[in-house]
């Protein structure tokens, strides 16, 4: 397609003035993460980096962390299971009921937190209170992998629908057994697309407040209910700045690492 | 192949009966993620419509198993809960649209204008906001709606000043919150338009404006639909936004949240106008293809 | 199919009309209690105390647990985990609604309940009997505030008082003059500074309205703003339907609100002191007055789940935050006055409780503690009051 040369300037501007109002809270984050005035006050007075020395030594933020890094660390490895063996069955078979399956995969993440906030509560209560499992961790992953088998769901399926089956079927005809088969030619094919779901239901599941809020018990505090709890504080908004504006720096890793490993839309689906 | 040892035969045998019974494969494949979705996901939402049905003790604020509809009657028949209902829609359509307007020339750019290197680059800086904290980047932009805030430093000069809290500052922070989620799909569907279709459209004599209207975009429609799926239904269920910048608004996010505290069977009856809005949306969009495109 | 319908359906007649006798028996006495019916569940009370758990878990208003966070001298929290080994999770809750509704879970240990949250869980069975031979600084505790009807059923204490205060109008000394003194400002005379006002996000609010109309319009024949009937009710509807128009936020996040008033997006409504001390000390221009007309307020509690799992470490816990230093200190940050009468001499400022009518039982009859409404008007009148549920509904409503 050939565009004019006014029309190639013209998207270049809506691009870079996208990007520009994308980073300009980001940038105002970090700003005020070194903004001396406690409470934001605009246009800041004078710069401190008070608030990452604190934040540097904040019990709460890091054990927040450590608590998100598990959580999403235990969801994303449900989701990774049990969003492959679902990609697996939707595109490698027919089967009645097929469109139902992806359907069903995607309600978790569309219907609103809250709702599945409040299901999930009042499910756990009255099933595992009684056997005797209260809200913890546990209840927090559960909650957490439900939303997030889809990312892992999409991207897989997005994978098998390009590899085709012919491989699989020449390992079979060259005497390798299913579970050969797996481990040499189809789990190297999903491999990065498995990579790149489980970055993106990680985020998620690091990211997730309301859902959170329904599942966890009292003192399991990931980093956004710590985040929350915190945002307004005098003292503590600034700290709350400046793990945000962490997270943002060392998301670029990750973020960088799975679109160069994966191979077809980079950065993976959603 | 060398036979295999003894100790893999058990593995061998279950191989091959897998291999030869496809149900049997799909059997196994389907059971958890099935068991995990229905019963736990499917049989939590059952909980929530059936206590929809019950009443709550009007001093303890107990829960009362007594059935009843007239949760349902009050959400579907009180004026404030349409007045609600309608401009949380009206929300949920203006994001979207925002979203979508402002996404495809930035999906357009990247895909099909910008070099194959800055094309990655440009792919890391749309993604890496998505990990910035939900909660920080929304609190951000409660300072700059605020009362001589950035917003107001800004426009200032030119006479204009911040719309401050309330439907305008809700549209603009879930817009903002949800634009990649826009971007991506649509990024990835012009990345894999043909480059010979469109090589065709010019051939035959199409013009720049005539190829996107007629190839370009009845390709990226599904595309687009796929990213409305995220921005319409996280705007229609969001509630933590609006108490941050909504001001008085209220949406049916926040009417559910309150009603949790209030009266829970009210809630869960308040919840079923999101699900059917949404559920609605996705069977509709998904005739477009667009759930394939996610 | 078709029986089992019919058999739920004669069940639900029959817990109605058991219900509806319930709420009968509860009318009858239309004592200023409200509940002279009151029968709640038979709970067991802790007899003795065995060593802590190791843990807590509070659910609290704002400010009740320091645990220096915000502001390093003030942590009461620290040193209580240092001496009994409990370690303390708080949950802040922003209203009486979510206190209610966390401790139905069962997974809180304790709350600092208000009055309009006290006698629901009492009667709900949520919490339980405190025996208050097992709490020591109890016997410091003022009389005022001991078999109260909103912490104790026919003479057994639910409870530990903890302190009490009154809700206050805030306003920018910038933006907002001349200096009010009565809630007019915001309600009849709110229109100048429309976009900018902000009250309480809670159904309890509707009872602020009701003691504005009880003084300034005196043919409504409003007794008390917790008993009100239909067209009592109407009128403050009408009247806070009205404000709405010049809300630019509610509030139920302490901090949020505290954060309006700072940059001056909200210049003028109802606060807690706690939140006018924690503005002030960022310097912004805020001052909190208690207007002409009285005020609502509340007398809070600390109340021990029936489901406890840490009831020892709950019992220490109510122990020290009525000892008189923490209760001193409590009082002080949060800006009430104290339960524990000796807390006065542990102040910082000598004439605190003096300021906050510590010991002053007359000055709080003018203050409207937080309580439920019910059926039974708790002014004693004999016609049908409207119960909490119809304000529930009243508040979306208000709110549009």
């Amino acid at each position: 397609m050939i565009l004019s040369r006014r029309t190639r300037i013209a998207l270049r501007a809506a691009m870079v003035a996208g990007l520009a109002v994308v980073y300009l809270p980001l940038l105002l984050v970090l700003l005020n993460s070194l903004n001396r005035d406690r409470s934001f006050a605009w246009p800041p007075a004078g710069l401190t980096t008070q608030w990452w020395v604190r934040a540097w030594q904040s019990e709460g933020a890091r054990s927040a962390v450590l608590t998100s890094l598990q959580a999403g660390a235990g969801a994303t490895l449900v989701a990774l299971v049990l969003g492959t063996m679902t990609a697996f069955a939707v595109q490698r078979h027919r089967f009645f009921g097929r469109q139902t399956v992806s359907f069903l995969v995607i309600l978790p993440i569309a219907l609103p937190g809250i709702v599945t906030g409040i299901a999930l509560n009042a499910a756990f209560r009255t099933v595992l209170g009684p056997a005797g499992i209260g809200f913890g961790l546990l209840t927090v992953v559960i909650g957490h992998a439900t939303f997030c088998i889809v990312v892992v769901f999409n991207n897989v399926v997005a994978r098998l629908r390009r590899t085709f089956p012919s491989a699989e079927e020449a390992s079979a005809d060259l005497g390798a057994h299913t579970f050969q088969t797996f481990r040499y030619v189809t789990f190297p094919a999903v491999r990065s697309a498995l990579l790149a779901g489980g970055l993106l239901a990680f985020a998620l599941s690091f990211d997730e407040i309301v859902v959170t809020t329904f599942t966890a018990g009292p003192g399991v505090q990931t980093l956004p209910v710590w985040i929350y709890a915190n945002l307004a504080r005098p003292n503590q908004a600034p700290v709350v700045n400046v793990v945000a504006a962490v997270l943002v720096l060392l998301s670029v890793v990750p973020v960088y690492l799975a679109q160069r490993l994966s191979a077809d839309s980079p950065g993976g689906r959603l | 192949m060398a036979p295999p040892p003894t100790a893999a035969r058990p593995l061998r045998r279950a191989a091959s009966v897998l291999h030869r019974r496809a149900g049997l494969r799909l059997a196994l494949l389907l059971s958890a993620p099935m068991a995990w979705l229905v019963l736990a996901y499917l049989g939590s939402l059952a909980v929530l419509l059936l206590s929809a049905f019950w009443a709550v003790d009007d001093f303890t604020y107990d829960v009362e198993r007594v059935w009843n509809t007239a949760n349902f009657s009050t959400v579907l028949t009180e004026p404030v809960y349409r007045a609600i209902a309608l401009r949380t829609l009206g929300i949920a359509v203006a994001v979207t649209v925002i979203d979508a307007v402002v996404a495809f020339p930035m999906a357009f750019y990247m895909a099909r204008v910008a070099r194959p290197r800055t094309r990655k680059l440009l792919v890391v800086a749309v993604l890496t906001p998505l990990w910035a904290s939900y909660l920080v980047k929304a609190y951000a932009w409660r300072v700059i709606f605020s009362q001589g805030g950035v917003l107001d430093w800004l426009v200032g000069p030119l006479g204009l000043s911040s719309p401050g809290y309330g439907t305008t500052a809700v549209i603009v922070v879930l817009a903002y919150l949800w634009l990649p989620y826009m971007i991506l799909p649509v990024y990835s569907g012009l990345e894999n338009l043909p480059a010979n279709l469109l090589d065709a459209s010019a051939d035959l004599g199409a013009s720049a404006g005539r190829t996107f209207r007629s190839v370009v975009l009845p390709q990226v429609l599904p595309s687009v639909f796929a990213g409305s799926v995220f921005t319409f239904s996280l705007s229609l269920g969001d509630y933590v936004t609006v108490r941050i910048v909504g001001g008085k608004t209220q949406v049916l996010g926040t009417a559910i949240a309150d009603n949790v505290t209030l009266n829970l069977p009210l809630a869960a009856a308040l919840s079923c106008v999101p699900v059917v809005l949404i559920v609605g949306y996705l069977l509709a969009v998904r005739r477009t293809g667009a759930l394939e495109s996610l | 199919m078709r029986i089992s319908r019919i058999a739920r359906t004669a069940a639900a007649a029959t817990a109605a009309a058991l219900l509806a006798a319930g709420c009968g028996s509860g009318g009858t006495a239309g004592s200023t209690s409200g509940h002279g019916g009151l029968n709640p569940p038979k709970l067991p009370m802790l007899q003795s105390l065995g060593p802590g758990e190791g843990q807590v878990n509070l659910v609290a208003w704002a400010g009740y647990a320091e645990d220096g966070s915000d502001d390093k001298s003030v942590d009461w929290v620290h040193p209580f985990e240092q001496q009994t080994g409990c370690k303390v999770n708080t949950k802040i809750a922003g209203t009486s609604d979510e206190m209610v509704s966390l401790m139905k879970t069962g997974q809180y240990d304790a709350v600092s309940a208000s009055g309009d949250a006290t006698l629901r869980l009492i009667a709900a069975g949520d919490v339980a009997p405190v025996n208050t031979a097992l709490v020591q600084n109890y016997a410091d505790v003022f009389d005022g505030l001991k078999n109260q009807p909103w912490n104790s059923v026919n003479g057994q204490m639910y409870g530990i008082p903890h302190g009490r205060g009154a809700n206050l109008l805030m306003y920018r000394t910038d933006k907002v003059t001349p200096a009010p003194d009565s809630w007019s400002v915001v309600f009849d005379g709110a229109s100048p500074y429309s976009g900018h006002v902000t009250a309480y996000d809670s159904p309890i609010y509707i009872a602020d309205a009701a003691l504005y109309l009880m003084r300034t319009r005196p043919e409504l024949g409003i007794k008390n703003p917790y008993a009100l009937d239909q067209d009592q009710l109407k009128a403050a509807v009408d009247l806070l339907k009205t404000q709405h128009k010049a809300i630019g936020e509610y509030w139920s996040d302490f901090q949020k609100s505290e954060n309006s008033f700072k940059t001056g997006d909200t210049v003028v409504g109802t606060t807690w002191q706690v939140i006018a001390n924690m503005a002030q000390t960022d310097h912004a221009p805020v001052k909190a007055v208690l207007p002409k007309e009285g005020a609502t307020g509340w007398s809070d509690t600390w109340m021990v789940s029936a489901k406890a799992a840490h009831p020892n470490c709950a019992y220490q816990w109510m122990n020290w935050i009525v000892s008189p230093t923490a209760n001193a200190q409590v009082a002080q940050w949060f800006g009430e006055a104290p339960a524990n009468a000796k807390a006065c001499d542990r102040t910082t400022d000598k004439d605190f409780c003096n300021t906050f009518h510590a010991a002053d039982e007359a000055y709080w009859k003018d203050v409207h503690y937080w309580t439920t409404p019910v059926k039974s008007c708790l002014d004693g009148r004999t016609v049908a009051c409207t119960d909490y549920a119809a304000w529930t509904a009243a508040w979306t409503e208000i709110k549009g």
